[in-house]
């Protein structure tokens, strides 16, 4: 028998909410935080579209909350990190990266998406020292400072309005000439007299790895490809995220960009494992639709539990095996 | 806000602290998130690892000085001395075994 009906990974709204609603149904839920509990909202300050708070609320308060709630209906939650899981075997195992193993009758997985970097090199190497991509965390370090906010989605706007609370300057660099973010975060940010904007032009480089810090920024205009330098003391980047599926490749279904497939709701390609939450969608991404997915995926793995037969001995599972896509062969 | 085993270092005396052995200094902030998912891994390793380093939390509101001759702007981050001397860091969250790693690799 497994050690459990169904384990949750991740502890965002998607996967407290699956807690929730798993809790609920007796099935004794067991939640693993991962490094980033509580997900993105725990880097966010003032959250204004959680229905039923017409005042807001804030991101870290919001996530106490849910946690507390699913607690409360009997979720059991561990601050470990899951570092393998075996699809292929009935029941699914998880290995931990203390080295404990478990296993589970289904498998909730929402383990969200995560900042992007720039992966020009020299924005990981100063990380910590000048590049950050949570302004909630860092602003701090920049009193009186000027600075960058790379991006033009409503994260950015956020991090760039928040930011002009310390920076001296925020100069926010985007691809375009427009802006990918909502009308009312696009009125506040020009709004901003901190904020300025350079548009159609991405950072070329940041200088100074070999100092340790940063004094700069080379913006490429992408349309005349000119170069210049713009000094500054700190880069936020805020160019989206990447979904955290790199334990589940080869296993499940993904899309080109890495996001777990689903299907008839939260279904994943192998029967018994859904999905919910930023991790498989790339569209929506609202606390509200991740929430709304993490239900979805709490009462199709119910009934996924409740048509199981009586469970006898490890089986295989053939189903959940899915070829790198590189490999033509192999596609489904 | 420190637990048992884990010292609580300021910017007058930091320098004498880190001195001798291998010292693992947590940087950290009231109003960080990330830094409050940190503290029980430092915790936690506090404890499994007293008599052979020493584990320390630095408060970058209470000591400007400290982080910014380190030129730290982000938190959580992680250094970690030996006699005196910077040996490694760890910038943002990370797993509690991937600590305990590079604090192995000095020890």
């Amino acid at each position: 028998m497994a050690d459990r009906k169904v384990i949750i990974i991740g502890s965002g709204p998607a996967g407290l909410t699956a807690a929730l609603y798993t809790a609920r149904a007796n099935l004794k839920p067991l939640l693993v935080e991962g490094i980033e509990a509580g997900g993105q909202l725990m880097l966010t300050t003032m959250v204004e579209n959680w229905p039923g708070f017409r005042d807001g609320i804030m991101g870290p308060d919001l996530m106490t909350e849910m946690r507390v709630q699913a607690e409360r209906f009997g979720t059991e939650v561990v601050n470990g990190n899951v570092e393998r899981v075996d699809l292929r075997s009935r029941p699914f195992s998880l290995a931990f990266a203390d080295g404990k193993t478990m296993t589970t009758d289904a498998l909730i997985i929402a383990t969200g998406a995560s900042a992007r970097w720039l992966e020009i090199g020299c924005d990981r190497k100063l990380s910590g020292h000048g590049v950050s991509t949570c302004a909630t965390c860092d602003g701090y370090f920049f009193r009186g400072k000027p600075i960058a906010v790379v991006g033009g989605g409503d994260s950015a706007m956020e991090e760039a309005i928040y930011l002009t609370r310390f920076a001296s300057k925020v100069t926010v660099v985007h691809r375009r000439d427009s802006l990918r973010a909502s009308k009312i975060m696009q009125d506040k940010a020009f709004a901003n007299p901190k904020i300025e904007f350079i548009w159609d032009s991405e950072i070329a480089d940041i200088n100074d790895v070999k100092r340790g810090e940063v004094t700069g920024i080379v913006v490429r205009n992408l349309r005349t490809s000119k170069l210049t330098e713009v000094p500054l003391d700190g880069v936020f980047i805020a160019i989206g995220h990447t979904p955290n599926t790199a334990l589940f490749r080869g296993q499940l279904e993904l899309d080109e960009a890495g996001y777990i497939l689903t299907h008839h709701g939260s279904k994943t390609s192998c029967p018994g494992v859904f999905a919910a939450g930023d991790v498989q969608d790339h569209v929506y991404r609202q606390a509200i639709t991740a929430a709304g997915s993490g239900c979805m995926a709490a009462i199709d793995a119910e009934r996924y539990i409740d048509g199981l037969p009586i469970p006898d001995e490890t089986t295989d599972n053939a189903e959940c095996f899915v070829a790198p896509p590189n490999n033509e062969l192999f596609k489904p | 806000m420190a637990a048992e085993n884990v010292k609580v270092f300021t910017d007058s005396n930091f320098d004498e602290e880190i001195k001798n052995g291998v010292t693992l200094v947590d940087f950290w902030a009231e109003w960080c998130g990330p830094c409050r998912r940190l503290a029980p891994a430092v915790d936690a390793i506090a404890t499994e690892y007293n008599g052979r380093a020493t584990v320390a939390k630095m408060n970058v509101d209470e000591n400007p000085n400290v982080p910014g001759r380190f030129m730290i702007r982000g938190i959580p981050t992680l250094l970690i001395f030996k006699n005196g001397q910077l040996a490694d860091q760890i910038v943002g969250l990370v797993p509690k075994e991937e600590i305990m790693k590079k604090l192995d690799q000095q020890l």
